[in-house]
């Protein structure tokens, strides 16, 4: 680096240098090789890091995933527990995330994009989001517990399915917004212009031409936010989301023991009852000394990955077609 | 209706948009959405607010008046002995420390006032050597003990993940056809979606063993794979910041280096990276902030153990367990400590120092892509 920098910086000394420098040239390539090489070496690392990762996971888990363990609850003995309650705690919090964080979320990047004039409000606002964004989610579940474990008590009901995923929702509006911004700011202008002219109201445009427009870029960002979400673990624990539960949140009976229905049926059963979500399963069969239990864990992790690669999928599709539309 | 082109239109049938009602429905729609983005500036001051709360209570807490009364004693009873300050010690250490005031007639003496109390625990807070807060008696608040375990972990993990970070950044760039970049950039996006308590896993049940067989020293739950599986996690954002920043550096910065005779090596290290210096830095003090703040991998593969600071210097080795600040905070919320208690507070006081620590690099962060931000236009 010092070398090869003081060729720049200095200025070039007499004639005699100019020689040296075209003579070296077959070892400054093989330097050059040498570089390239080191960066393809980094590239494979991290590579083999995920497959390193991923065939131990299949490896452990592969064998003790059954029916049995995915409609089981949890139970002392690793070959008979199961991770129902866990599923049912983390489709719960997929519903609720969204119902929260969705509207707060495009609301929000839609006054920054659509409606505000650039004041210092709005500049404010910004800045928060981006601060807000590098805040740790354990912060987040600390603020959970302050905020709605303990003063919004008699309406989360505690250590409950809602104040878990209003912790969450919280934590993933940053990305929400953020996303919702670009894809407004990836509508062109003229949709805008047009519809103005045509004596549209900007609400009126914003619903009518822009949305719609924007809608997939929009949708995309509330499935990472929601990906991101499903896969937290520290936040939960703060604020008390149980590690052992022998019951699935709402007033369905019988198996598979989730329903959606449940959140007109009796919505206050759903969202006060103590809960548990997917990873904190798995940190709590991880943390346990038995072998047998990690073998859980990583079978919990396969499920848990299945989930997060389905609907990454599922987001590169839209940001596919969202893209290919406006090219 | 009108029937025949020639007659006049009735007025009532053309279209006349009722603009009264559709700007009473914008002004609607504009403060919703404005109250919607308010709700981040709520959330902000939810966590500042009840960070700065809790930690208040810590501070005060009538335990530090107690333990401040007890310290002050040979100073309170001059011409007492040892022995009669230990017994009176012994007498105030069993009082409720909740009701100090109404105790204070059974021992004859007054009690330090909260004032005192509050700077006596910022005192402790700062200088205690050990943390042991769950510890009925011999109780220490030495938050630098977690501070120096925080730091190592994220140490180990800036060795690993810049060095690669970085030179995943160039390959990708620099190097990588843009086909092979189009296969490379959906696997580090898969890496970067894996969640941390799989990390964990990973650490704990992969890693650790693994290292053992390299260093027989090294022990079950330890700083050194919490650390390098926590390089990894933070690995991606490295590399996609960095990669973004070498983007943008503009395309004839390199070809006037092409020009003037240089490697494509040289022309990356005495261009590209010094004109894309300041993205970078600002990528690796966003994943030291992003590691400090790290949970599950830490709580998993580097213990609960926290290391007291002294010649011993186990806060310092790697290989030992360690007790972060997340860790500290789960392993409270896991034995459910009631709402008041001190562990309770100690949780927001642990929190309260993480969220100052990440702020300030963050702010840290954006400025000194302000400030040193070569623009190209």
């Amino acid at each position: 680096m010092a070398s090869s920098q003081s060729q720049f910086s200095t200025p070039p000394s007499p004639v005699a240098t100019v020689p040296e420098f075209a003579g070296n040239l077959p070892q400054r390539y093989l330097v050059d090789r040498v570089f390239k090489f080191a960066t393809w070496v980094a590239t494979a690392i991290a590579i083999a890091v995920l497959g390193w990762l991923l065939f131990d996971v299949l490896n452990q888990g592969l064998g003790r995933l059954s029916w049995q363990f995915l409609t089981s609850f949890p139970s002392r003995r690793p070959e008979d527990a199961g991770i129902i309650g866990a599923l049912a705690g983390t489709f719960w919090v997929m519903i609720i995330v969204p119902i929260v964080a969705f509207p707060i979320g495009v609301g929000a990047g839609l006054y920054l994009e659509e409606f505000s004039n650039d004041t210092w409000f709005s500049r404010l606002i910004e800045i928060n989001i981006n601060n807000l964004a590098g805040v740790p989610s354990i912060i987040y579940g600390l603020l959970g517990l302050a905020a709605f474990v303990r003063i919004m008590e008699p309406i989360t009901g505690g250590r409950s399915v809602l104040a878990g995923a209003l912790t969450l929702a919280l934590l993933v509006l940053p990305i929400i917004i953020v996303a919702t911004r670009e894809a407004l700011r990836a509508v062109p202008e003229g949709i805008r212009l047009a519809g103005l002219a045509m004596g549209g109201s900007r609400w009126q445009v914003v619903r009518d031409h822009v949305l719609p427009a924007a809608f997939s870029g929009v949708l995309t960002g509330v499935i990472l936010a929601l990906s991101r979400a499903i896969g937290e673990t520290a936040p939960l624990i703060t604020i008390g989301a149980l590690t052992f539960v022998p019951f699935t949140p709402g007033c369905t009976e019988n198996f598979p023991y989730f329903n959606p229905v449940d959140l007109v049926r009796c919505p206050v059963d759903v969202a006060q009852s103590p809960f548990t979500v997917m990873p904190i399963q798995i940190f709590n069969w991880i943390s346990r000394p038995q072998a047998a239990f990690h073998e859980n864990g990583a079978a919990a992790i396969i499920v848990l990955l299945v989930m997060l690669v389905l609907m990454n999928s599922i987001a590169i599709a839209l940001r596919g077609r969202f893209q290919g539309r406006r090219s | 209706m009108p029937t025949e082109f020639s007659s006049p239109p009735d007025r009532s049938s053309l279209w006349r948009p009722n603009r009264s009602r559709s700007r009473q429905i914008e002004s609607i729609v504009r403060i919703v959405c404005l109250v919607f983005a308010g709700i981040s500036i709520l959330t902000t001051l939810g966590i500042v607010l009840s960070l700065i709360f809790e930690t208040f209570d810590f501070f005060l807490d009538p335990f530090f008046r107690q333990a401040l009364w007890i310290d002050r004693l040979p100073d309170l009873l001059p011409d007492a002995s040892e022995a009669q300050i230990q017994a009176v010690g012994d007498q105030i250490q069993a009082l409720n420390p909740a009701q100090l005031n109404e105790a204070s007639q059974a021992v004859g003496l007054e009690p330090p006032s909260p004032i005192a109390g509050f700077f006596y625990a910022i005192t402790r807070f700062f200088t205690d050597r050990r943390w042991t807060p769950l510890f009925a008696n011999d109780t220490d608040f030495g938050i630098f003990v977690l501070i120096s375990a925080t730091l190592m972990t994220t140490t180990i993990a800036l060795i690993v993940a810049v060095p690669l970070g970085l030179l995943i950044a160039i390959f990708l760039s620099e190097y990588a056809a843009p086909k092979l970049r189009q296969v490379l950039k959906p696997i580090l996006e898969l890496l970067a979606g894996v969640p941390s308590v799989v990390f964990g896993y990973f650490a704990l049940l992969t890693v650790t063993p693994f290292l053992q067989g390299l260093i027989p020293p090294l022990q079950g739950f330890n700083a050194l794979s919490a650390g390098m599986v926590l390089g990894v996690s933070i690995l991606p954002l490295v590399a996609s910041l960095s990669e973004d920043a070498i983007n943008a550096v503009p395309q004839d910065l390199r070809q006037g280096a092409f020009a003037m005779g240089a490697t494509k090596r040289e022309t990356i290290q005495a261009v590209v990276i010094p004109a894309a210096l300041s993205g970078i830095v600002a990528s690796i003090i966003l994943a030291m902030s992003r590691a400090i703040g790290e949970t599950m991998i830490v709580t998993l593969a580097a213990g609960q153990n926290p290391q007291p600071i002294d010649g011993n210097l186990g806060f310092i080795n790697p290989f030992i367990p360690v007790m972060t600040m997340t860790a500290f905070i789960v392993q409270v919320s896991l034995g459910d400590a009631p709402f008041g208690s001190l562990a309770y507070k100690t949780i927001f006081a642990v929190g309260m120092a993480l969220f100052l620590i990440t702020l300030a690099l963050n702010i840290v962060s954006y400025w000194f892509v302000r400030r040193f931000r070569e623009k190209y236009d």
